[in-house]
């Protein structure tokens, strides 16, 4: 593996991303647009306190999941993938600059995100904003890294674009976000406690209601950093250099 | 002693049920234009492949510059253009090929110089998307040509491509071996075989003719490359090496 192939290829992807700028106007306005209307909903209410946080925490990840996805398989099925296989390129290089370059965009949605969400929608947080961003960040990672493992199942975008629903929903139902997780049937519960996405909301959820949620936030960050290294080593075994 | 550039013993590729290059023997030499001609589904790519070492091949060995085709070693020294453009559209010509002389850490006066090769330099800002096929073919001809390797795979190159083009693509791949560069280039245009130093004539996987076009067209009595590809083929299972 190699820094400068690992930036040059996050440069690369952050340069295509730019020349979309629907694609990041979508990424920035969407979560915004969801969290406003929430709050309307929910206004004179102190529901949007909690779920506005736990949907900070699933925006990100979502959001990086699809762009990830559907970015690496359009690497694979035009032959860029291939091409760049048979270059010093390690695979360790190609998934690194996604993580980075998606994790870059992911700063950027986070600031803007909890922005709106606490300066416009007057969510409340207690604890401090830096870690709000922190676990945005480590967030759209996880999603990225998910991205990147779910596209080497995905022969067409069609189908990339379905995984969207069969990753992602699941745990969207099982983080806690419609029911609190300790309130789950057992079963449920043993699931929602391995799936990734609990951890990440669990970490919101702790910024926004503690003042002092050091401790809690890094134990989910460690789940959650452990599940991004278990997707990229996986997503990279569906990286091949030779194919049939 | 002859020096080869690619050393191909009893490579056997199935893809998808179907046996593609059932047991295929060939040496290039180095230094030479050679041209790998046959019709469509013939496995010119699939032989390209092997030799790049993308393809999973059944059995048999593939060596390229000394090394098994594939290895770490040969990544560098090893350019590759896929038959389908492979590049980014939405990036301009001129950042695409600084991606690959990035990867490959060459310097930055490189990606000029490849885009000039290519004759792409009045579109160097232009987004690939927005440029046409042959154009595109060009650029992914540059994002290969950028890394200054050793041996130059190339899968149809010039197809789409005008006359007074493919005659300055083909006076750079004569410069190329000049310098004493490799290249293998596949085409389906018989009449580009008058640049190749020698041919290899694929058909059903199975090499039909590893010559040279005058031993060649001595050999079938042909007057041109097309017509001997004929007649081999009329001729059946006779091979000409
Ligand atoms: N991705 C693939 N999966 C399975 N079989 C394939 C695949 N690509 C090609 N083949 C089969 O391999 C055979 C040779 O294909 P190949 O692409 O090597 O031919 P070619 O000589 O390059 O043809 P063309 O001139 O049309 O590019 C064909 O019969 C084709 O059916
Ligand atoms: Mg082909």
């Amino acid at each position: 593996m190699s820094l400068r192939r690992t930036l040059v290829t996050a440069g690369r992807v952050l340069a295509q991303l730019r020349s979309d700028h629907r694609t990041i106007g979508l990424m920035l306005v969407v979560p915004c647009v969801l969290l406003g209307l929430l709050a309307w909903i929910f206004q004179d209410t102190p529901v949007f306190d909690g779920i506005g946080a736990s949907l900070l925490g699933v925006f990100p990840f979502v959001v990086m999941f699809i762009v990830t996805s559907v970015a690496t398989l359009r690497e694979r099925t035009s032959g860029t993938l291939e091409r760049l296989l048979t270059t010093p390129m390690a695979k360790g290089d190609f998934m690194f600059g996604y993580a980075l370059a998606f994790g870059v965009m992911a700063v950027v949605q986070a600031l803007v995100a909890t922005g709106f969400a606490v300066w416009v929608c007057g969510l409340d947080v207690a604890g401090p904003l830096w870690q709000l961003v922190c676990v945005a960040v480590l967030d759209a990672v996880l999603g990225t890294a998910i991205g990147l493992l779910a596209s080497g199942f995905a022969r067409t975008e069609f189908q990339a674009v379905q995984f969207m629903p069969a990753f992602v929903l699941p745990q969207f139902l099982l983080c806690g976000l419609l029911v609190a997780r300790d309130r789950l049937p057992d079963v449920l519960r043993w699931l929602s406690d391995v799936l990734p996405l609990s951890y990440a909301v669990d970490a919101m959820k702790s910024v926004t209601a503690s003042t002092a949620p050091g401790a809690d936030v890094a134990q989910d960050a460690g789940v959650i950093a452990l599940w991004v290294v278990v997707a990229l080593v996986f997503g990279s075994l569906t990286l091949r250099r030779r194919t049939a | 002693m002859m020096n080869y550039a690619v050393e191909i013993e009893r490579l056997r590729v199935v893809r998808g049920g179907r046996v593609v290059l059932p047991d295929l023997s060939v040496r290039i030499p180095a230094g030479q234009v050679v041209g790998l001609l046959g019709p469509s589904g013939s496995g010119k790519s699939t032989l390209i492949r092997a030799v790049v070492g993308v393809q999973l091949v059944e059995s048999g060995e593939v060596r390229v510059l000394g090394e098994p085709a594939g290895s770490a070693g040969l990544r560098r020294r090893v350019g590759y253009v896929t038959q389908a453009p492979s590049v980014y559209d939405d990036l301009s010509v001129r950042a695409n090929v600084r991606y690959f002389a990035d990867i490959l850490g060459m310097p930055a006066a490189k990606v000029d110089e490849a885009v000039a090769a290519v004759d792409l330099t009045s579109h160097a800002d232009t987004a690939v998307g927005r440029l046409s096929g042959g154009q595109r073919s060009r650029v992914s001809l540059a994002c290969a040509l950028v890394g200054d390797p050793d041996l130059l795979v190339l899968d149809e190159p010039t197809v789409g491509l005008d006359p007074v083009l493919r005659r300055d693509l083909w006076e750079l791949f004569r410069s190329l071996a000049a310098q004493g560069r490799s290249l293998l280039v596949s085409s389906h245009v018989m009449d580009e075989a008058v640049r190749c130093d020698r041919l290899l004539l694929l058909r059903e996987g199975e090499v039909l003719a590893d010559a040279t076009l005058p031993e060649l067209l001595e050999a079938t009595g042909a007057v041109d490359a097309e017509s001997a590809f004929l007649a081999l083929i009329d001729r059946g299972q006779e091979v000409l090496r």
